[in-house]
């Protein structure tokens, strides 16, 4: 792939334009497919444009967190699989791929939509819910991918039947879905000039003064911020952060539609 | 039973929702550092050392046309309440992370290609918003190193306790709270150079909050300007 100029970029926005034509406003074509891994208990593909990733939930019996002892535990990871871009490397999790995975986990966590309490078991047993975002192909966006397709493969996740030693048992299909009051969604824009754009690509990623990546979740009485996260070497004007809250949450619904 | 954190409108502290915790900074504090600082807020203790500009090793992480900032927060194992292993840990890796963007958008790093400017922050002693600490003590250890900066970068936390906006988090407020909102912000073009949050909070009360947050990085930006002042004032003169 032949990288696109960072001056090019910031010309054509300059110009209140994109380089592939979408306002900037507008989502690539984003597509989720829920039930894509057999062995997982949830799983789910998402596509944002270009950019591709899978999450797949698996679940386990485990000790739950001292100061938590009456529920399950949520565990987020991802890889930034080489294959999805020449600038990864196998090895260890990266700074990035951290940050990622800290960052779907807080959307989810804070946003208070899954209740723990329903997955505790009985004493010094809870569910432990494994989420692996694997990142496949990197068009940019991956927070706003990687957080709409674990939450799309929890949506999906059904809790295994345990057996008389309660061992979960995989082989046959739970019929209990994993509780979920809400949906947590990220929300990313960029700061390019003066001009700020939601659903950066790659190459508006590598040109962006600055990114803002916001989770909202539908709460019971309207939209709430669950988690925040700024990136980028240039600072950001309050006015800026004021009206990226103000697009999170018309753009986060949106993405809200994509999960069933 | 959780326990009740705020009583008479006074926080678990004593303090009001709208007061920091007591501040302590002080610059040029190691001897083999370029630079160096150690600021406190409360109970939350960090120190930081700078060493550069200086060559980088290894060559390939060298830019052409600036220097490169690394940054590596860490917390002391005895810190914390437990001990906690030494090492980064995926936290760190991104509170790292973190700070490296909160510094650079006020340092001239185009003036000294292919040199590295290395911070390290060590949080001695950690009560909540340790990365807010470590950043206030990263600034002021750079222009303690004589590194060019557009201005310093001051940082706090402002969050929601029982439902009413407070500033700087501390203690069981992290754990115990609503919302936690860590800020790094230079009053000089009144940029923001870190935002995180984490919580649950309507549009409304983000933006006060956030604003919150802004009042206390003022506050602190005077508390880092005074300790400059004075390590550098000369003996006798004004």
């Amino acid at each position: 792939m032949i990288g696109i100029d960072s001056e090019l970029i910031r010309e054509i926005v300059a110009r209140d334009k994109r380089i592939d034509n979408r306002s900037f406003d507008e989502y690539r074509n984003v597509v989720v497919e829920q039930g894509v891994v057999k062995q997982a208990e949830g799983s789910a593909r998402v596509r944002i444009g270009n950019t591709e990733v899978i999450a797949g939930v698996k679940m386990g019996v485990g000790e739950p967190f001292p100061d938590t002892p009456n529920e399950g535990v949520l565990m987020v990871a991802a890889e930034f699989l080489p294959l999805a871009s020449p600038e990864f490397e196998s090895g260890p999790p990266g700074e990035e791929s951290i940050e990622l995975a800290r960052v779907v986990d807080r959307a989810i966590r804070e946003s208070k939509a899954i209740d723990f309490k329903k997955l505790f078991i009985t004493e010094e047993k809870v569910w432990m819910v494994y989420i692996d975002i694997d990142i496949l192909d990197d068009d940019g966006n991956l927070f706003d991918a990687a957080c709409l397709a674990a939450v799309a493969a929890l949506k999906n996740a059904k809790i295994p039947e345990l057996d008389e030693k309660q061992a979960p048992v995989y082989e046959k299909k739970g019929t209990q879905p994993l509780p979920m009051n809400s949906i947590p969604v990220s929300t990313t824009f960029v700061k390019i000039g003066n001009n700020i754009l939601t659903d950066p690509s790659l190459a508006e990623l590598e040109a962006m003064d600055a990114r803002l990546t916001v989770g909202t979740v539908n709460a019971g009485d309207g939209i709430q911020f669950c988690s925040m996260q700024k990136g980028g070497a240039t600072g950001l004007a309050v006015e800026d952060v004021e009206k990226i809250l103000e697009m999170a949450e018309r753009k986060g619904d949106e993405l809200r539609k994509k999960i069933k | 039973m959780k326990e009740q954190m705020i009583k008479d409108g006074l926080r678990f502290d004593g303090r009001r929702f709208d007061e920091l915790r007591q501040i302590e900074a002080r610059v040029g504090i190691l001897k083999n550092a370029d630079g160096s600082a150690y600021f406190r807020l409360g109970d939350s203790i960090a120190i930081a050392g700078v060493y550069g500009p200086r060559k980088v090793f290894p060559k390939h992480q060298e830019e052409s046309e600036r220097a490169i900032l690394r940054t590596r927060y860490n917390m002391a194992a005895f810190s914390t309440t437990e001990r906690s292993r030494p090492g980064p840990s995926r936290r760190s890796t991104e509170i790292s992370m973190v700070t490296r963007q909160a510094l650079m958008p006020v340092i001239f790093l185009d003036e000294f290609p292919r040199t590295a400017i290395d911070v390290h922050i060590e949080v001695l002693q950690a009560d909540a918003s340790t990365r807010c600490v470590g950043i206030n003590a990263a600034a002021l250890a750079l222009a303690d190193a004589g590194v060019p900066m557009r201005d310093l970068v001051a940082s706090c936390s402002a969050g929601k306790i029982d439902g009413h906006v407070v500033l700087d988090i501390a203690g069981k407020e992290d754990t115990e709270g609503e919302l936690d909102l860590p800020v790094a912000y230079y009053p000089h073009e009144k940029k923001i150079t870190l935002l995180q949050m984490d919580g649950l909070a309507s549009q409304p009360e983000i933006k006060d909050i956030i604003q919150l947050a802004i009042k206390g990085c003022e506050k602190i930006y005077e508390k880092q300007k005074e300790a400059l002042r004075k390590k550098y004032a000369i003996e006798g003169e004004v």
